[in-house]
């Protein structure tokens, strides 16, 4: 009775599937776009996580205004314009691994997501070298922060409260520190993304997981992007 | 949303790439000129439009057939800017108390 159903459903079925079409997915585009949106709904949180800091940090800019300028300048710019020229590079290589995955190229794809690991790691080391700075100079908030007879930029008759600069490096060390956690959680998806890769998971109908982990680094570096004015280059002019 | 892959997207890739590093440079070398209350603008103004080039381009925001998505990125801008603009309307109208 059934068995001649069932043997023909099964053969219908099986010409449809695709081995990386889900079953509770109708088409192989359906899947994608279900996996994508989730990703930007995640990061709509993320857009939400950070404001809070963003406004924080504008509340304080404006009540603070010369002290966020003199604290701001004792940060080193150009290793800031170096990590976000480290971070735009790091963005390329992601679509690039990504369109090696949709012509089947397995070098350019394999290669690129090593270079944007590599582009990565880089960013934490400048970032590491920063910190380091900052700790010498005794800028970190805390029992031994110092930051005395330091001048406001464009008042140079007046210092700056080392109360409020306080509150700046707190900001600086949190929103950096948040960001920096979110390239080392990057770094981990992009180990993972690497070994599929390299086990050949990935091919032009199916690269969803370096799309979606693609998303998230963007994300991260659209963060870093205003950071970097936001923190390293307010009062900057003589 | 992954079906733009007919011709190759690789000039816009690296046009992109060149734009994100010019702004970059810009926005350092800006920084240095005194423009009044208008610096923090211009950043601000460089950044948004650095960011707006990484969804765009990058993260394929641009030609993404999928409409809920639209809905996702439109509902988390105004949500950010209800959280900004709430914040400001008590945090920088205080003076005038």
């Amino acid at each position: 009775m059934s068995d001649s159903q069932a043997t023909a459903q099964t053969s219908v079925h099986e010409d449809l599937h695709s081995p990386a079409l889900l079953h509770h997915f109708a088409t192989e585009e359906q899947q994608r776009n279900a996996s994508s949106f989730g990703m930007w709904i995640f990061l709509g949180t993320e857009v939400m996580f950070f404001g809070g800091l963003f406004v924080s940090y504008l509340i304080y800019r404006l009540w603070y205004f010369g002290d966020f300028g003199a604290a701001s300048k004792s940060i080193d710019a150009g290793l800031g314009a170096t990590n976000t020229a480290v971070l735009i590079c790091s963005s390329l290589t992601v679509v690039l691994a990504i369109w090696g995955a949709q012509i089947a190229n397995r070098k350019l794809m394999i290669g690129s997501l090593i270079l944007t690991m590599l582009f990565g790691l880089a960013f934490l080391g400048i970032k590491g070298k920063e910190y380091k700075d900052k700790f010498e100079e005794h800028h970190v908030p805390g029992a031994s922060f110092s930051f005395e007879k330091v001048p406001i930029p464009g008042h140079p008759d007046q210092y700056a409260n080392p109360r409020h600069a306080q509150i700046f490096f707190a900001l600086y060390f949190v929103m950096t520190g948040l960001h920096a956690l979110h390239m080392v959680v990057g770094l981990g998806i992009f180990t993972w993304l690497l070994i599929m890769a390299w086990k050949g998971r990935f091919t032009p109908e199916y690269h969803t997981p370096l799309e979606i982990g693609g998303l998230y680094w963007h994300f991260v570096d659209i963060i870093w992007i205003y950071l970097f004015p936001l923190l390293y280059l307010i009062d900057r002019h003589p | 949303m992954s079906d733009h892959a007919k011709s190759s997207p690789l000039k816009s890739y690296f046009g992109v790439w060149i734009a994100l590093l010019v702004g970059t440079y810009l926005t350092y070398a800006v920084a240095k000129l005194d423009l009044g209350p208008y610096n923090a603008a211009v950043a601000l103004i460089i950044a948004t439009t650095k960011a707006l080039l990484v969804a765009l381009f990058f993260m394929h925001l641009k030609g993404a057939s999928e409409k809920l998505l639209k809905v996702v990125v439109i509902s988390t801008i105004f949500f950010l800017f209800i959280l900004v603009a709430l914040s400001m309307a008590d945090y920088a109208t205080r003076w005038y108390s």
